[in-house]
């Protein structure tokens, strides 16, 4: 029996988090009360990546795309559009340049220039459901591999399609099977990075709880062309529903022989076996994600030797990102040559990119590489919300740095952002406006990697924690300039003398926004002044005696009872009590307050 | 080995026992460690002395490592979270979009710091890193229910409706 039409709902965390799962429950009581059970199904799938706009509800096959649905519109969308082919107008998105509806999801801007290749299934199936997940063809990539190619053509082919880590490294993929394979040993691993911890990046997670059968899949795959019999997959206990989807995945295919003992007839033998980190950065550098493996602290050593020829349990090791395997399948299927042709010479393929902050469109996108910045923020993300200026675009977490107004046209690809002081990183990109303050930003992501230092070498575990001290004094006003030197000179040696990739990038976000907002660290060291209005330590704020009426408002919320005023009276901020919270601000009716 | 580490009351007991159980049905002990933590935790909620040391004797290390370990990661704990724990997230998408400012209310409102728990064991505050809900940024967490963007800064609001539950 085949379901007439089928209503997608998004169950990422994003939607779920606004109640979707609750949607999906109203959407079936409604079909039953209709007797069309039978008839439509409903499907919670996995992200849709416009999460700015969520929940979504998809309705196929005309593919209306509904947006900030709740579930009480469940009646509604049953009645109207199932029964009746009526689009439910207050539903539909409404693109902010022309005011006008859109009823498809394609021909929204966000949508536009994406190109799925990691996020392919990702909304489209159910990820729970094997059945649907071999319907959108996972596992024939495995099956091409086991019955038409040897593991060397397997790694051939991954070197030709030219793919670099999407972890955040961008080494070449191929080139790391081709080392794991070449090192002889009795027992191999395949270990999954699901242990995705820069603060703002969720493309990982997303994929794992859409799409978890192309991990599977490209986990074999990578089994079978480096001739490992295990996989790992390390993930983060803090992703639930990712665990639970990723295990429902794995239960799945070993019932259906995709897993297990000699696969699909042939004598490839795999299987995968889930481990949970706990919560620390450092975790993602690959020999700290051994040793955490194998029940240890997180802490990375020197390489040589490199995981490929001694890592887990001292066996060879190949470690790759979630969205590094979730371009495998799809490169097999339709070739490297194929991938290679997308995006740039040397940075081959698309990116995922969590795109959020001041932005309108906050979601996950994937676009090809060359994509340029302004592309992926004024027509995807939509532009700046409420109006306001940009200021910069975040790229590469707490190991990358800040790109400005004169960086927005640099096609994104691994090698242009290192040039323009940043990184590509897991993908994210934190749009700031003109309310952000930059040494205030520089200190937020310090503060993480002071915090997320293993403390097993000196440059990063003092040396960061020295440059965090120097950036309290610039957010509070107390910094004289030769610090800001010592900030340039600390960091650059914290960057060429630290062990791992954590400390080597971790002064990044200072050193780029020092470079780039040199007269933001100016104004906060020689005028006392935050320009952007952030920096507690250097706001004062005032009530103008000519506009306040004395109505009380702004006593009454004040949580330090700073203010001191009569009914009808002029009313004054005592500095000392003041914490500078705002709620003033925002409960004068007047405008009569003023931060400076 | 003997494990005699346990000298609370009954329910304390089977706790141990449930602990010990998973432990003994293990089918290696090397680098298990974390596993068996995460384990711990889920059992008794937080991780003190007496169930590292436990933990200790059955792994056959010492306290050290186990406690190296439990400091190492920030997933695991050793003080009791509050009957409603509250997560800040502090992810690069929260905190540009204020969540500094709201978890500086809940400190402020309850009086605890981060990682603290209020006296009447009611309420805990973290700082989370990042729960993937960009989209509702600044993000809360009251155990599981999500609160977003406007909602999350009515912090007042928030405390209030989970006094009212008690």
């Amino acid at each position: 029996m085949s379901f007439e039409k089928h209503i997608l709902i998004c169950g990422g965390t994003g939607c779920l988090s606004s109640n979707s799962a609750e949607i999906a429950e109203s959407m079936k009581a409604a079909l039953k009360e209709k007797g069309l059970e039978k008839k439509v199904q409903v499907v919670l799938t996995g992200c849709f990546g416009f999460c700015e706009k969520g929940p979504i509800v998809k309705i196929m096959p005309e593919n209306t795309f509904y947006v900030e649905v709740k579930a009480s519109d469940a009646a509604q969308i049953v009645e109207e559009d199932i029964i009746k082919g009526n689009k439910i107008e207050k539903l539909l998105y409404i693109d902010p340049k022309t005011n006008k509806t859109v009823h498809e999801g394609e021909k929204m801007e966000f949508y536009q220039k994406q190109q799925r290749i990691a996020l392919r299934n990702c909304g489209m199936i159910d990820p729970e459901c094997i059945e649907e997940a071999i319907g959108a063809n996972v596992y024939m990539a495995l099956g091409k591999a086991l019955h038409e190619m040897t593991p060397e053509t397997v790694v051939n082919e991954i070197k030709l399609s030219g793919l670099r880590g999407r972890g955040g490294g961008g080494f070449p993929t191929g080139m790391k099977w081709g080392f794991a394979a070449k090192n002889h040993a009795d027992q191999k691993y395949v270990v999954c990075n699901a242990d995705e911890g820069d603060p703002g990046a969720f493309m990982d997670r997303s994929i794992l709880e859409g799409d978890p059968h192309s991990i599977v899949e490209a986990m074999a795959i990578c089994g079978y062309a480096i001739g490992a019999s295990i996989g790992l997959v390390y993930i983060r206990a803090e992703y639930p529903l990712a665990i639970k989807r990723l295990e429902g995945a794995i239960h799945s295919a070993r019932e259906h022989g995709l897993l297990g003992k000699k696969i699909l007839g042939s004598k490839f033998s795999f299987d995968i076996e889930i481990k949970y980190g706990a919560g620390a950065f450092v975790c993602g550098e690959e020999t700290a994600l051994i040793h955490s493996m194998e029940g240890d602290r997180g802490e990375p050593t020197s390489k040589p030797p490199f995981p490929a020829e001694a890592g887990f349990w001292g066996k060879p090791t190949n470690v790759n990102n979630v969205e590094t395997f979730a371009n495998i399948g799809a490169i097999l299927l339709k070739g490297g040559e194929w991938f290679k042709k997308i995006g740039t010479e040397k940075s081959s393929g698309t990116k995922v990119f969590a795109l959020a902050g001041k932005i309108n469109n906050v979601g996950l996108v994937e676009v090809p590489m060359g994509t340029t910045l302004r592309e992926v923020i004024f027509e995807i993300g939509g532009g700046i919300k409420n109006g306001k200026k940009f200021k910069a675009v975040q790229t590469g977490g707490p190991s990358g740095g800040c790109l400005t107004e004169a960086d927005l046209d640099t096609p994104i690809d691994f090698d242009n952002l290192i040039l323009k002081g940043s990184m590509m990183g897991s993908g994210g990109m934190i749009v700031l406006d003109e309310d952000n303050c930059m040494p205030a930003i520089a200190k937020f992501y310090l503060e993480f990697t002071v915090d997320e230092s293993c403390g097993k070498c000196t440059p990063c575990r003092v040396g960061n924690k020295r440059l965090y001290e120097i950036l309290e004094k610039v957010t509070s006003g107390k910094a004289t300039m030769e610090d800001l030197t010592t900030l340039r000179t600390l960091g650059e040696t914290i960057k060429d003398t630290s062990l791992c990739g954590l400390g080597q990038t971790a002064p990044n976000p200072i050193l780029s926004t020092v470079t780039k907002f040199w007269d933001e660290y100016v104004a906060h060291i020689k005028d006392k002044k935050c320009p952007a209005g952030v920096c507690t330590a250097l706001l004062q704020y005032t009530i103008s005696p000519e506009k306040c009426i004395g109505c009380t408002a702004c006593a009454r919320v004040c949580p330090t009872k700073a203010i001191e005023g009569k009914v009808k009276e002029k009313h004054i901020i005592i500095q000392e009590k003041c914490i500078k919270c705002g709620a003033c601000m925002s409960a004068c009716k007047f405008g009569a307050i003023t931060r400076g | 080995m003997a494990c005699n580490n346990c000298k609370g009351n009954a329910t304390q007991k089977e706790l141990f026992d449930k602990l010990g159980a998973f432990i003994d049905a293990l089918p290696t002990k090397e680098g298990a460690l974390i596993t068996v933590l995460h384990k711990a935790q889920g059992i008794f909620g937080y991780l003190p002395r007496e169930v590292q040391e436990y933990i200790a004797c059955k792994l056959e290390i010492s306290l050290a490592k186990v406690f190296g370990v439990v400091t190492f990661y920030t997933y695991f704990t050793m003080t009791p979270k509050g009957k409603y724990p509250i997560s800040v997230c502090m992810g690069t998408a929260c905190y540009v979009r204020g969540s500094e400012a709201v978890l500086e209310d809940f400190k402020r409102e309850l009086g605890i710091g981060v990682g603290e728990t209020s006296a009447d064991g009611m309420f805990s505050i973290d700082a989370l890193r990042c729960v993937g809900a960009c989209g509702l940024a600044p993000v809360v967490l009251v155990g599981e229910k999500v609160y977003g963007k406007d909602a999350a800064k009515k912090v007042k609001e928030i405390i209030a409706e989970y006094k009212k539950l008690g």
